[in-house]
């Protein structure tokens, strides 16, 4: 392949702002099904970018999102500011979640992000730093 | 016959061109052009917002006419719930289907009864447990088109179970064939709809080859000759046979009632199902077993071909409901619910059309080129250019059916650079003219 064909998009989100929450992943969604990426595959992609965007949202104090759009596979960057994961094992765990109750309360925070991610991603990558923040790659292939 | 048959119609003699239908359209199927709506049929599901939404009554539904009975020795009616929410509940249902009988038809089954069966049936399948989390009623045609159009990913979570009406149409075909010895040539099977889905869907099926029914009649259309008939009717042959569950799936919440499931969510309207199924699509109601998805606003009595006001109707039927207390009618040819459920296995196909092109690179360029247009268009989403919005209009642009100048804002931006451009270019002199003096020669210098 001569001139390789990529979209990048990218995303700024803030903490504790659920207007816009799933903004990011519906956009992503539009643009992979636009393309023609398979129902299944454009929903893996849409429900990893969601729980990451809520992930930010409701545990950091902001980040990013850049989505990188290649013709085979679609690669999501997150990252984020501060507090980090003490214990990435047990964070990747079902049911573990360091959520408060007021987010619980609003449907959120049932433990289930990371573990989702994992499942819905081909590879997934987590490093995190406490007090620094939180790095997640995850790539899901078109075929 | 073309690719796709479409109930909704343009009467393009009242279409103003104003953009009223493109704006509300769930999947963004109008465009304007040259001054009249047009419809691009691989995205309409026929869910008859715009019939509902148009100023100017521009569009309708196309439904079959009381004159097609004539083309059938023995003609069956099949009255949607709806229908008997269009009367005054004092008005009994069995008085109402006496009518149909009086102006011209031969036996009528009510769908109410076939709504029962389909409630079993759901019921059973939902106890098998071997389903996709949350299953998702596909009795409504306009939301099954949805799914297929734009939330092909969940194809799989719809009932794969026929909606009411075909196993009404079933039952009574069978029916009629052994009573009355008669071939299916001669049997002329019309559901009384208030539903231009409906229509659509017996002329291209949605999940299964054929459909059982004739063709569809709306309730707009019978209303006048039935209510003069309802008046003269004696009432003596029993044809009602429905019971409230039946009756029930015409109000939004009916279909969950009857089928008695805990877990579930009731959601109408077009817009709210949208949003809904925005939310599965993200990973979420993974808790719920059943959606009970219904495109119209208050579930089937809320539906475009219904001559009665929704809240008035809705009241009707709740009298009519209460009136009949928990009386439970007999459905008039028992079908084993698991039967069906093993016979009918209604199999989706996406309809997607939001891809711009087959070839994956060329569809992502288009993208590219999208984005930068968008960036040039103003946000504001009037539809003043006969696209939706901004961003369906950089998709139009893209695909080559629309250009920059169609926003009346590029238009200005245009024809302002062009006269700044024509002042400077008159301020010019050749080399041959003296040049302006003001003292000499007045005016303006132009």
């Amino acid at each position: 392949m001569n001139s390789r064909q990529v979209i990048n998009l990218e995303f700024q989100l803030k903490s504790g702002d659920f207007e816009f929450a799933g903004e990011a992943s519906s956009q992503i969604k539009r643009i992979v099904q636009q393309i023609g990426v398979k129902p299944e595959i454009a929903r893996r992609i849409a429900i990893c970018a969601y729980e990451a965007e809520m992930n930010v949202i409701i545990h950091s104090q902001g980040g990013i999102i850049r989505v990188e759009i290649l013709p085979e596979q679609t690669d999501l960057y997150v990252e984020d500011r501060g507090p980090g994961i003490d214990d990435v094992n047990l964070a990747m765990q079902e049911g573990y979640s360091t959520a408060p109750d007021h987010i619980r309360n609003m449907g959120f925070g049932a433990g289930m992000g990371l573990p989702n991610m994992a499942r819905c991603s081909d590879e997934f990558t987590i490093t995190s730093e406490v007090v620094v923040g939180t790095k997640i790659h995850m790539t899901i292939r078109h075929i | 016959m073309p690719e796709y048959f479409h109930s909704v119609r343009l009467d393009a003699e009242r279409c103003k061109g104003c953009v009223t239908c493109i704006r509300r359209c769930p999947t963004e199927a109008i465009r304007i052009r040259g001054g009249k709506a047009r419809i691009i049929e691989s995205r309409c599901i026929d869910c008859g917002e715009c019939i509902r939404r148009c100023p100017n009554h521009a569009k309708r539904a196309v439904t079959d006419n009381f004159i097609d009975l004539k083309r059938y020795k023995y003609n069956i009616a099949l009255p949607a719930p709806t229908l008997y929410a269009q009367f005054s509940p004092d008005i009994g249902v069995n008085k109402i289907l006496c009518g149909l009988i009086k102006i011209g038809f031969d036996a009528v089954y009510e769908v109410a009864c076939g709504a029962e069966v389909v409630s079993a049936a759901v019921r059973e399948y939902l106890a098998q447990n071997e389903y996709k989390r949350p299953l998702i009623s596909s009795a409504c045609p306009a939301v099954v088109k949805l799914i297929q159009v734009k939330f092909p990913e969940l194809i799989e979570h719809l009932v794969p179970i026929d909606a009411p009406v075909e196993v009404t149409a079933k039952m009574a075909r069978t029916a009629s064939r052994s009573e009355h010895n008669l071939t299916d040539a001669e049997i002329g099977i019309w559901f009384i709809t208030p539903c231009p889905a409906k229509m659509t869907e017996v002329r291209q099926p949605l999940g299964s080859d054929k459909s059982a029914v004739t063709g569809t009649i709306a309730i707009t259309e019978i209303y006048g000759s039935l209510l003069k008939a309802i008046g003269v009717s004696s009432d003596n042959e029993v044809c009602s046979q429905a019971s409230i569950e039946g009756l029930g799936w015409a109000i939004a919440g009916g279909e969950t009632g009857a089928a008695a499931i805990k877990r579930s969510i009731v959601v109408h309207e077009i817009h709210s199902v949208n949003e809904i199924l925005e939310q599965i699509t993200l990973g979420k109601l993974s808790d719920i077993d059943y959606i009970e998805a219904l495109a119209c606003a208050g579930g089937c009595i809320g539906g475009p071909l219904t001559v009665e006001n929704r809240f008035i109707a809705e009241n009707n039927m709740r009298k009519r409901l209460e009136k009949m207390g928990s009386e439970r009618g007999k459905i008039r040819l028992p079908v084993d619910s698991s039967k069906l459920l093993a016979q009918v296995k209604r199999e989706f196909e996406p309809r997607s059309s939001f891809r711009l092109d087959e070839d994956i690179v060329k569809a992502m360029k288009k993208i590219e080129l999208m984005q930068e247009t968008m960036h040039k268009l103003p946000g504001l989403d009037c539809g003043s250019c006969g696209s939706p919005n901004c961003q369906a209009l950089a998709e139009d642009i893209v695909q080559g059916g629309a250009s920059e100048t169609d926003c009346v804002f590029k238009l200005r931006e245009r024809v302002r650079d062009l006269a700044k451009e024509m002042i400077d270019l008159a301020e010019k002199v050749p080399q041959s003219m003296p040049k302006y003096d003001p003292e000499r020669d007045g005016g303006d210098g132009i």
